[in-house]
């Protein structure tokens, strides 16, 4: 039987590639840039699949959207080596790898039940990078970067 | 900095300096060196959406004593608050009625929030079982009234996973040198992980035991908290522990003779009252100690 003649991964003319990001979190960066159903770019998401680099990563690409500097950092939460790639008529323009970064504002829900944000009030969260993860502005709760932070974007 | 900003919100966030500057400040006051008139003219808003007797008490107290007026919220049932009104617009509302705020509100954070969108500064009365700042100076002040607040060795005994009171004290005496806290908790109850490890970076020596005999005689303040039913694991084993956790006159006979004894009260069954009439009871004085230490915290906020 001969394979079938498409590429699992098409190459985009524009937008934005997210390579080398953790096997696994790859739906969690797609949730981080507020991708979802209703959307109108065409989205690639390849899980698991195999790095030059060796071992295994997931891979996002996303047509006809260049994604900004806070989109970037926010990736790093859960994809501390991913590199995002600007493609413009299939050529790569800016190739730059993503900044954790220092505080992220309305992305990560607290996972402390009783905290103010929590409630109705009309706050966004706000987290501050810590030794240990990142630590509610607001309550002090801190969610560990490594383990725990993609169950709360 | 929030005491900078005209806000005190949490302890973690105020500077050695600033403590010591209220705490100085709460002494003056304490020894009748004040007018009475520091604040004339001023208004407190006092909002507090749980009930407290001591702090909402003590605050108020310490307004009038500076020359101040008061202006209550009442009962939250009452207000538009019922109506569904959010903390934020209640307190830009306020805002515009007082010079200065001071909020109870059973959600963490909650005071952090209303200082974002207060026009005037705002005291964080206790919020949930985060931080009460005002507590947790007028410990520090009980103390330095007792010794200096540096080579001391602090017993904290009692619910030290949800007290707020002792993770707020903890983190202030992590800005004083050589301090060694002292744990003595049920299985369950002891500091969290999470606040251990913040201890430990600041460089807080901590020593756990499961039982106040083992740190007695090296202790000079011995800080009792009290156990609530509800929040024990084992709830069958409450009362056996509670009594083996009681202070009392014989068990005290192996401490320091210049140990003090806290706590932030209502006490229920973990000090004997035979300890009140002791030279090492503090925890009346302690309580009394909230005016004079309040008064340095709303001076602190609404001075020139």
């Amino acid at each position: 039987m001969k394979p079938e003649k498409t590429l699992m991964i098409s190459p985009i003319q524009h937008g934005t590639v997210i390579d080398h990001i953790t096997p696994g979190e790859g739906l969690t960066v797609i949730r981080i840039l507020g991708i979802s159903r209703g959307t109108s770019e065409t989205v690639t998401v390849a899980c698991n699949v195999e790095s030059s680099h060796g071992g295994r990563k997931d891979l996002v690409k996303i047509a006809n959207r260049e994604l900004v500097k806070d989109e970037v950092d926010k990736i790093a939460l859960v994809a501390p080596d991913a590199t995002i790639s600007i493609i413009r008529d299939y050529q790569v323009v800016d190739k730059k790898p993503v900044a954790v970064p220092q505080e992220i504002a309305g992305v990560i829900t607290c996972p402390n039940p009783n905290c103010i944000t929590n409630t109705k009030e009309p706050v966004p969260t706000r987290f501050v990078l810590h030794s240990r993860g990142y630590r509610c502005s607001y309550c002090d709760t801190v969610i560990s970067r490594e383990r725990d932070i993609g169950d709360y974007i | 900095m929030t005491v900078n900003q005209k806000n005190i919100l949490s302890v973690r966030d105020m500077e050695r300096e600033d403590i010591d500057r209220i705490l100085s400040a709460a002494a003056e006051f304490d020894r009748g060196n004040g007018t009475g008139h520091e604040l004339d003219g001023k208004i407190l808003a006092v909002l507090f959406f749980e009930p407290s007797t001591r702090t909402r008490m003590s605050f108020s107290s310490a307004m009038m004593r500076l020359g101040g007026k008061i202006l209550n919220l009442g009962s939250v049932e009452a207000t538009s608050i019922a109506k569904g009104e959010t903390l934020s617009d209640t307190i830009r509302v306020v805002s515009g009625y007082a010079d200065a705020i001071v909020l109870r509100h059973p959600k963490e954070g909650a005071a952090r929030l209303a200082s974002e969108v207060a026009t005037v500064p705002v005291i964080n009365g206790g919020d949930g079982a985060g931080q009460h700042p005002s507590q947790t100076l007028l410990d520090l002040y009980t103390i330095r009234e007792s010794m200096p607040l540096e080579n001391i060795d602090i017993g904290l005994q009692g619910d030290l996973r949800y007290g707020r009171t002792v993770h707020s004290l903890a983190f202030a005496l992590s800005k004083y040198k050589n301090i060694r806290i002292h744990t003595i908790a049920p299985e369950g109850l002891d500091f969290p992980a999470s606040l251990k490890a913040d201890l430990s970076e600041l460089g807080v020596e901590l020593i756990c035991h499961d039982a106040v005999e083992e740190c007695l005689p090296e202790l000079d303040v011995l800080y009792v908290t009290r156990l609530q039913r509800e929040r024990f694991p084992d709830p069958v084993a409450f009362d056996s522990y509670a009594s083996t956790y009681r202070i009392t006159p014989e068990l005290l006979e192996i401490a320091k003779p210049n140990m003090i004894v806290l706590h932030p009260l209502p006490r229920v069954d973990e000090i004997d009252p035979r300890v009140d009439a002791l030279p090492c009871a503090k925890y009346f004085e302690q309580a009394h100690n909230g005016v004079p230490v309040r008064m340095a915290m709303l001076h602190e906020v609404m001075r020139k």
